[in-house]
């Protein structure tokens, strides 16, 4: 596979001169994208369906077999539709707003190592970028929630503002004792950290678990998923800070959710659950069990919005400012002083 | 075709440049402020891309990351909030412009300086470090070892100013309501639920 790539390179770099650059690296920016547009349309209907048969219901079966068609229906009802623009409304920044929520979730999938050495840019600050990009998300929600001219889309924008501040300081802490474990911000490397002969007691979720769960509610927190979704908050205020978009406006703020759940899902396996590493010394390395750790982190975002409900604001609050904070902290110190003791055997 | 590819970096250094200009030339001209305040994220954004061209991918990424990410948002939180009076805001121009005119002529003056002298910087070309040179390691490195007395009395200084703040606009309301969470939290399912048996109906 590899050397098939690289002869492809080499043929195109004879080929298209200093054009092929460009165009190798859109092939491949399509490459990503496109795998994650169609994953994000079946996930909706994966999670309609796992919440479904855990309240007890069917779920979409009509369209297609075994419902199969329903993401594509829904995709073309959304384009059909509409776009209104309410009046007394930023008109230029109602139209930015979801590609500033979906470009930065697209944006960080740069980095990401999908197997040994099968990465866009396999930069050595990986993990602060992937930081930079994850806190720019929080722009689309803000302007949407001001430009709209609306109570309910305003409410939802600071809502949504103060509790993606409070959980990325947590999020930050809790990849500050990833990358003092794996003494990389690479990306690779944090995956070939976790190496080793044991399988998956390697793995850094063993040394760091309360990291681990920290990471996880805080990326539930930040994707604004139940039961954090404050900014949202159907029975609070409709809809929070998408309630005046439309037709394929509200579908982007759609796609960046869930591209931003599959992102977390991603990271969440690549720097706590090793990666594309397998679980048993004696089995390959693989993308498919990148691909397996993922759908069970992804299962467990839809068990969650199933299972609990919505927190009210100061328990959000309270959780992220007096429970994670200091216990993300508290465990950069453990960790820091466990790394100069002959205990540490990661 | 040989220009651009040649001058790769030249040409996207003066399009990040002219952003960077455009961006604060409307952060000031801006008729509303929140428009001011994302045309700021705009130039933060921008000079970032620069500090990355210069291989200081730490500070660039950090400057988006605490910024952008959190100190623009908070303005913007703020700036939303606020019932800002355009006219009152614009009353004073011309009584400030030839303070203001003064400032920026001796800010454009100190600018030319040192970028003009050839001591400070002209004609000097960056290194260029090899692809496995970590800016990030490098600076931990100097900030734990050489630096360490300054940035510990920077960090105790941003402290103070931390307690200060909250000192100083913290009040207690008398009637104010709260939860004691350790309470709600050891509430048991026998306190509040009661099962009740009944016959079922035909």
């Amino acid at each position: 596979m590899m050397e098939l790539l690289q002869t492809l390179e080499h043929a195109g770099l004879d080929l298209f001169g200093p054009f092929w650059l460009p165009l190798w690296t859109v092939a491949k920016i399509l490459a990503i994208v496109v795998p994650i547009m169609l994953t994000v349309a079946y996930l909706t209907l994966v999670e309609r369906w796992v919440i479904a048969y855990m309240q007890i219901r069917i779920g979409p079966n009509r369209v297609g077999p075994f419902g199969l068609l329903q993401p594509i229906a829904d995709g073309l009802k959304l384009l059909m539709k509409e776009i209104i623009i309410p009046t007394g409304s930023s008109k230029f920044l109602f139209i930015l707003a979801p590609i500033m929520a979906l470009a930065p979730a697209l944006a960080a999938w740069a980095v990401v190592p999908f197997s040994d050495g099968m990465a866009l840019a396999n930069v050595n600050a990986g993990l602060l970028y992937i930081l930079a990009m994850t806190s720019l998300g929080v722009y689309g929600i803000i302007i949407s929630g001001w430009a709209s001219n609306s109570k309910y889309a305003f409410i939802g924008a600071v809502r949504s503002a103060a509790q993606i501040v409070s959980y990325e300081i947590a999020m930050g802490f809790a990849l500050v004792c990833v990358l003092m474990v794996s003494q990389s911000m690479n990306m690779s490397d944090i995956v070939h950290g976790q190496h080793g002969q044991f399988g998956m007691l390697n793995w850094y979720v063993i040394p760091l678990f309360p990291m681990f769960l920290v990471y996880l509610i805080s990326g539930v927190a930040e994707t604004n998923r139940a039961p954090f979704d404050m900014a949202e908050g159907e029975s609070e205020i409709v809809a929070g800070f998408h309630v005046e978009y439309s037709g394929m406006t509200f579908a982007l703020f759609f796609l960046a959710e869930y591209a931003n759940m599959i992102l977390i899902a991603f990271l969440t396996s690549i720097m706590f659950l090793g990666g594309w590493l397998s679980p048993l010394p004696f089995l390959p390395d693989s993308f498919i069990w990148l691909l397996g750790k993922v759908s069970f982190i992804l299962f467990l975002f839809l068990w969650f919005r199933a299972t609990f409900p919505r927190y009210r604001y100061d328990q959000l609050m309270r959780l992220g400012w007096k429970v994670f904070i200091p216990l993300t902290i508290i465990w950069v110190v453990v960790i820091a002083v466990w790394m100069q003791t002959p205990y540490w055997l990661w | 075709m040989d220009f651009v590819t040649s001058n790769f970096e030249t040409i996207v250094f003066y399009m990040f440049a002219a952003l960077i200009v455009f961006a604060s030339l409307r952060v000031i001209t801006a008729h509303n402020p929140v428009h001011a305040v994302l045309y700021l994220v705009l130039a933060f954004i921008s000079s970032a891309g620069i500090w990355m061209m210069l291989e200081a991918e730490f500070l660039a990424i950090t400057l988006v990351l605490v910024y952008v990410g959190a100190v623009m948002v908070l303005f913007l939180f703020v700036v939303m909030m606020l019932d800002i009076n355009l006219v009152r805001l614009r009353e004073g121009f011309w009584r400030w412009l030839p303070f203001g005119a003064a400032l920026a002529g001796l800010m454009a003056f100190e600018m030319i300086w040192v970028l003009g002298s050839r001591e400070t910087s002209a004609g000097r070309v960056a290194i260029k470090h090899a692809a496995d040179y970590s800016n990030t390691k490098e600076l931990g490195r100097l900030i734990y070892t050489d630096y360490v007395y300054p940035f510990e009395i920077a960090a105790v200084i941003l402290l103070v100013a931390m307690v200060a703040a909250i000192a100083l606009t913290m009040r207690r309301r008398k009637d104010a309501k709260s939860q004691v969470v350790s309470e709600q939290v050891a509430v048991k399912k026998k306190d509040r639920l009661r099962i009740v048996k009944m016959q079922g109906e035909k």
